[in-house]
């Protein structure tokens, strides 16, 4: 008993350390990819459902849908990260984000192919995302991280919903 | 234990605002020469408060300047100085430079040093200049611990007692160490024993103990007090019958005017300073010490305007508004549950109940709403109140003769209503101070009394509110105004006006009649804009005018903005609200009845005019699958920056009320839309900027 007490307490305060330092993500699927996002900024998971479009804004800005009395905007993230479109089915998700810049938040949706599950990710063992190089993805991108051999892609999500600047890209 | 003072910081700049326009009005109604001690009353308690909360605060800037504010307001109060008009208009410059103050507070910059000055040295001059006797004023009420009162007595060393040779009253009042822990005050003592007549306090500081044992609830002083006035002594005990037995109290009349050598005094209090060192430095930073004690107080102070506007977008609300509020939530809720219980085991045979309880339901939902909407009513005197000074400074710099009358001040209308529309119509009011209302000489040669009269009056009539500016000044002159269109080139000089056309002329950008540009108004800038700004509320406005009579602007306003009227138009598969306050009419139409303009604009010749005209499908790349574009449509025909324009639809569905949301809240704004609805099915449509879409389409 007593020599495995001081083994048990290594263990616990082991267990305390990576608590410290675990963050949930939720991860969806686009294509063949993996994506995930911090899930303290998910409010919700809806089935895709028809949207009132804007007129003369980008293509991946699918329009807005009222959400209990709320107009969200939702997003294809498929089109915004220069994905091929697919159709919708009932089975295409949009998660519902919440993103604050500065003092004020806002609510936004994505359309991804599904959601697959929430992982568990320890802050150390997120990589850095390499540089491709290219325009688009990788602005969005805050890190890497393998879970069971699969690489999940880490999304922010301020920057993905942060519109003010796609609407001046488009002009 | 500290509190974070900052957290109230809010309130407090809401109440001094709240102060300052209090006397701001007050001292308006001063004018008049006879004075009327309870204006003077409330302009004084609102000075004091400023200074009082200030000093909590740690704004010793404001605090030292309100202090002499409150000094010369305290000889006027008491009589001892004739309220002149030099005298008024330092302190209404004073409240400016006090908002000034605050506001740089409130905002964190620094304060304009300069311009305080300025201020303090015209209200010390009106203060020593014209009459030759100061007396300091009771303590202030507010300072109840120790502390101050020395200060207290280090300004009093500076007051001269007058020459009295009336009878009066010498008082030695030597309160019980206790006599706090009571909750009497004695300063409010003083305050009442003012009342009676004039007040001298020399307080007794000699006791007071070492600073680090200073007991903040021990009342450590005692004061000789003399009272100037033909007051009986029963006046006299009567204040003092709260604290008898808490004090020794000695009443002898006053056998000769005595005067007190301010030497002496200050021969004490110096004295007192060599003995207990850590006094000086209350004396010298009397701030330092209230502070903490003084922080309860504001606390309580605070309770009871809890209610006060957090912020700009904080909204003051009747408590028998949230009253009848909670009231119908109950009713809500209990017929939610009547529904359910009904629900619960549904037979056939409970139709009718549940429909009964459905009808319920509907009419329980719209008094909620209607309650709702209630609390975003607030009466126009929020924006009426402010022009009292405006006109009063205006008018004196016109040197002109005008009063203002206000009707409907109680008039209820949206806060959003009530933010903006305050630039518009102090546009207006300028408008008609400076061209409107003529100078006193030319009135009476016109045969109308010298002083021009304008009314802001403000009533509900329909769903909206009309605010109308009525002025008995010269009106507007049709040839001149004609003349000038000509002139500028703004109209052709063939065309005949209506006299309601001509009127409108003042509203196109860069007109204006004014024979002389004044620094008040007439650089063309400005009618156009106040249009503008009026239609962006979804209101409009007109003229009406007798030359010689004087000129009637009547805005008409929604009471809400967060309810529109609506036509709502397919476009497509799409469906789109027109707000109605923009339509002027809508018109069946076949492609065939337009006209191409250089083959690419496209008009409509409507009743010998020719309309421009903007698909809706292509402006808003509208594709729809199902439906082919069809060659019949309507034209909607809408006024947009002040021109009229025909916006081609595919149908129209029907009006309704919507409820306006806003797009902006987690999206951006879009071109040629102002906001979006929910409609009865659920999905959203967006509400169309008229003004905006007919820009869009020049581009």
């Amino acid at each position: 008993m007593a020599e495995e007490s001081p083994n048990k307490e290594s263990e616990q305060s082991s267990y305390n350390k990576s608590l410290g330092n675990a963050v949930q993500y939720l991860s969806f699927a686009l294509g063949n990819e993996e994506y995930g996002v911090d899930i303290l900024r998910v409010q919700e998971i809806r089935s895709w459902e028809p949207v009132s479009r804007i007129p003369n804004v980008p293509s991946y800005e699918k329009g807005v849908v009222n959400l209990r009395g709320a107009i969200v905007p939702i997003i294809d993230l498929r089109e915004r990260f220069n994905f091929s479109r697919v159709e919708y089915t009932p089975l295409t998700v949009v998660v519902v984000l919440q993103a604050g810049d500065g003092n004020k938040t806002r609510i936004m949706g994505v359309v991804v192919d599904s959601v697959s599950d929430v992982i568990n990710v320890d802050k150390t063992e997120i990589q850095n995302a390499p540089d491709f190089g290219t325009k688009v993805s990788n602005e969005f991108i805050n890190g890497l991280v393998s879970v069971n051999e699969r690489m999940v892609m880490l999304l922010d999500v301020d920057k993905l919903l942060k519109l003010e600047d796609l609407g001046s890209d488009e002009n | 234990m500290s509190i974070d003072m900052s957290q109230f910081h809010q309130v407090f700049f809401e109440e001094c605002f709240e102060g300052l326009e209090a006397m701001e009005s007050g001292l308006l109604t001063l004018d008049v020469g006879d004075v009327d001690s309870e204006v003077i009353n409330t302009i004084f308690r609102a000075a004091h408060s400023i200074k009082g909360g200030s000093g909590t605060f740690g704004f010793t800037v404001v605090a030292e300047y309100t202090h002499i504010m409150e000094t010369l307001l305290d000889e006027m109060r008491d009589g001892r100085r004739q309220v002149t008009q030099p005298a008024v208009n330092v302190l209404l410059g004073s409240v400016d430079c006090l908002r000034e103050m605050l506001t740089s507070i409130q905002n964190e910059q620094d304060i304009n040093e300069v311009s305080v000055a300025q201020h303090k040295t015209a209200l010390e001059a009106v203060l020593n200049g014209v009459v030759s006797e100061v007396v300091v004023p009771v303590p202030a009420p507010k300072i109840s611990n120790e502390a101050p009162k020395v200060q207290t007595a280090a300004a009093e060393v500076v007051a001269q007692e007058e020459d009295a040779s009336e009878q009066g009253w010498k008082i030695s009042f030597c309160p019980y160490l206790d006599l706090l822990k009571t909750g009497n005050d004695p300063v409010r003592l003083f305050r009442e024993l003012n009342e009676l007549g004039e007040l001298t306090a020399i307080v007794n500081a000699q006791d007071v103990p070492k600073f680090y044992e200073l007991d903040p609830e021990e009342c450590n002083l005692s004061w000789d007090l003399k009272l100037v006035g033909n007051v009986s002594s029963d006046e006299i005990k009567e204040i003092f019958s709260w604290v008898e037995g808490d004090c020794e109290l000695e009443i002898q009349p006053l056998a000769k005017p005595k005067v007190i050598k301010p030497a002496p005094v200050v021969d004490a209090v110096q004295v007192d300073v060599e003995i207990d060192e850590p006094i000086q430095v209350t004396v010298a930073e009397p701030e330092n010490i209230p502070k903490p004690a003084l922080d309860t107080k504001k606390d309580t102070e605070a309770e009871s305007s809890k209610t006060a506007v957090k912020a700009s977008s904080s909204i003051r609300v009747d408590t028998e508004k949230i009253d009848a509020l909670i009231n119908m939530v109950g009713e809500v809720v209990i017929t939610q549950s009547m529904l359910g219980l009904v629900g619960e085991n549904f037979t056939m045979d409970k139709v009718g109940q549940l429909k009964r309880g459905l009808a319920q339901l509907e009419r329980h939902t719209r008094d909620l709403q209607q309650s709702v909407m209630n609390i975003r009513m607030m009466p126009i005197s929020f924006v009426f109140s402010r022009f009292p000074r405006l006109v009063h400074d205006i008018s004196s710099k016109l040197n002109k003769k005008i009063t203002l009358k206000l009707v409907g001040e109680n008039t209820e209308v949206d806060k959003a209503v009530v933010e903006l529309i305050n630039d518009p119509l102090v546009h207006l009011i300028r408008n008609s101070l400076d061209h409107g209302i003529e100078m006193p000489d030319d009135r009476i040669a016109a045969g109308k009394p010298e002083t021009g009269t304008i009314e802001l009056k403000a009533y509900h009539r329909g769903g909206h509110i009309v605010i109308e500016i009525i002025d008995d000044g010269r009106g507007l002159n049709k040839d001149k105004l004609l003349a000038k269109a000509l002139e500028k080139g703004l109209i052709d000089e063939n065309i005949q006006l209506t006299e309601k056309q001509i009127y409108e002329l003042i509203f196109m950008p860069g007109f204006s009649t004014a024979e002389q540009l004044t620094d008040i108004s007439g650089r063309g800038v400005g009618m156009d804009v106040v249009r503008r700004n009026i239609q962006s509320l979804g209101g409009n406005i007109e003229i009406i005018s007798e030359l010689g009579k004087g000129t009637t602007i009547a805005i008409h306003l929604p009471l809400t903005l967060a309810i529109l009227d609506g036509q709502s138009v397919a476009v497509g598969d799409e469906i789109y609200i027109v707000p109605l306050v923009s339509i002027v009419e809508s018109i069946n139409i076949t492609e065939k009845m337009l006209n191409k303009v250089a083959g690419k604009g496209e008009t409509f010749r409507l009743r010998g005019e020719y309309l421009p005209i903007i698909r809706m499908r292509g402006i808003f790349n509208v594709q729809s699958i199902n439906k082919p574009k069809s060659t019949e449509g309507v034209i909607v025909v809408v006024e947009g920056q002040g021109a009229l324009c025909g916006f081609l639809v595919d149908e129209l569905l029907g009006q309704q009320q919507v409820v306006i949301k806003s797009l902006e809240a987690n999206y951006r704004r879009v071109e040629g839309v102002s906001g979006a609805t929910i409609l009865g099915d659920g999905s959203v449509a967006l509400i169309l900027d008229v003004p905006g879409l007919v820009r869009l389409s020049v581009r």
